[in-house]
């Protein structure tokens, strides 16, 4: 998976006293389990999504999300002198430090849309506050990124709207979800450790909660315009990334299956 | 999704061929223009009728000094982060530039970012004779809107701007699937980063 993480010759990898190490190892691996699990519970679609198109689509996301995680694995194990592989397949599954918001399972649609549109509305706002971030690496990956997710959101808040504005049945189901998902909604803006140091290395622009304001002006009037309730605040914010629950177990099973059953096989 | 393998497999079978008639040239003949002009030949696999050259991946070209064994180096621009050929263009380059005589070195950087409006005229022009649509310069550069689409593409066959949608994703990353109205046909862009 990173195989060519080891390759990004051009700009040197190297922590220097300037850079938080520790906090920054822990900002990476939360991005990158979150771009990891996301991936993998869409790829649950493929071959059975409502539309053709979505089957197409879903998969696309998919193979975007798990490529984005292998960069960010990459860089963390550039950072840690770890294996991107090792990384992303052989922890257990209190090690993920993804957000509960996708710890929910795949669902029905309306769940998978509402799950989606709520984390690509705050990934891009994560993304933008590092964008212009002092560690080159991640900038220049996040200014990639960036790029990338623009269309994951549009896809997103089409299928929104589209069932937001629904009668009946469509509707039901969104709110249903939206419902099951309100008490993690905000999970990604999860107070990280040693977040104060990312902020005055500027590595990141903001700590987490200025991040989840900004979060909620961009989705307030999306959310008005459709006559859907606000995501309350976390429960409980500080185990945001934590307690993961059976949905993931199983996930869990599922994506490293192939890795339990050779350990050290290649392609 | 069935032609994505089809035309791996002329790239596969495209690539081979370069392999097979690499002219022996000697050391002393490597300058950058003679690289860059074997790069020409290297096609990307998922797009074959563009090579790395006209898909605008290819970054930096370094030759080191004109007589000696100095390895060449080429730095690439993955156009998306996850793209699955990537493993596949590097070996692809080192295939080729080995005719050279001299180590190859292909890595990957993010330096800058690829973007669309890195395609070459040539390779738009490329793109079009095949049916599918180049990126659209309007929609580059604007504010990412949280809901809405692409401003309208024209057709690739009749040139129409009457088409929509069909889905932002496509057989591979880099492809949106559209329909036009007028010639009712359906037909594949190129997505603009």
């Amino acid at each position: 998976m990173g195989s060519h993480a080891h390759e990004w010759g051009a700009t040197p990898m190297t922590a220097t006293a300037a850079v938080p190490a520790t906090a920054l190892a822990g900002l990476l691996r939360s991005m990158a389990d979150d771009e990891f699990v996301i991936g993998f519970s869409d790829s649950e679609w493929t071959g059975i999504a409502p539309l053709l198109e979505e089957d197409v689509a879903m998969s696309s996301l998919a193979q975007d999300e798990l490529g984005h995680a292998a960069a960010l694995y990459g860089l963390l194990a550039e950072l840690t002198g770890t294996d991107a592989d090792a990384l992303a397949y052989d922890r257990e599954p209190a090690e993920y430090r993804h957000c509960r918001l996708l710890d929910h399972g795949r669902g029905d649609w309306a769940m998978t849309i509402a799950r989606r549109f709520l984390y690509d509305s705050a990934d891009v706002i994560r993304l933008e506050a590092l964008a212009e971030g002092s560690w080159a690496p991640l900038a220049e990956l996040v200014a990639k990124l960036v790029r990338e997710e623009r269309y994951h959101r549009m896809h997103a808040g089409a299928w929104l709207d589209r069932l937001a504005r629904s009668d009946g049945e469509p509707r039901d189901r969104l709110l249903a979800a939206l419902a099951e998902l309100a008490p993690d909604a905000a999970t990604v803006f999860t107070p990280i450790d040693g977040a104060a140091d990312l902020v005055a290395s500027r590595i990141m622009d903001a700590p987490m909660p200025d991040l989840e304001a900004r979060w909620r002006a961009s989705i307030g009037p999306v959310f008005a315009d459709l006559d859907l309730p606000m995501p309350p605040p976390a429960t409980d914010p500080e185990r945001g990334r934590l307690d993961h629950g059976a949905d993931f177990n199983w996930l869990w099973g599922e994506f490293t299956s192939v890795r339990r059953a050779d350990p050290g096989a290649t392609w | 999704m069935s032609e994505a393998g089809i035309q791996i497999g002329v790239a596969r079978a495209r690539s081979g061929m370069i392999g097979g008639r690499q002219p022996a040239r000697a050391p002393s003949a490597v300058d950058e223009a003679a690289v860059r002009a074997a790069l020409s030949e290297v096609m990307d696999p998922e797009l074959p009728m563009l090579s790395v050259v006209d898909l605008g991946i290819i970054h930096r070209v370094d030759v080191g000094p004109a007589s000696g064994t100095a390895p060449i180096r080429v730095e690439i621009l993955p156009t998306f982060v996850g793209c699955p050929a990537l493993e596949f263009i590097k070996a692809s380059i080192a295939e080729r530039l080995a005719a050279f005589g001299r180590p190859v070195e292909v890595s990957a950087t993010f330096e800058v970012p690829w973007t669309s409006e890195r395609i070459s005229p040539a390779g738009r022009a490329a793109l079009l004779a095949a049916g599918i649509a180049p990126p659209s310069a309007a929609s580059l550069g604007a504010a990412p809107a949280l809901i809405g689409l692409e401003p309208r593409v024209p057709c690739p066959h009749c040139g129409s701007r009457r088409t929509v949608v069909e889905n932002l994703f496509g057989p591979t990353q880099c492809r949106t699937i559209r329909y036009c109205a007028d010639c009712r046909q359906p037909f594949e862009s190129i997505k603009s980063v």
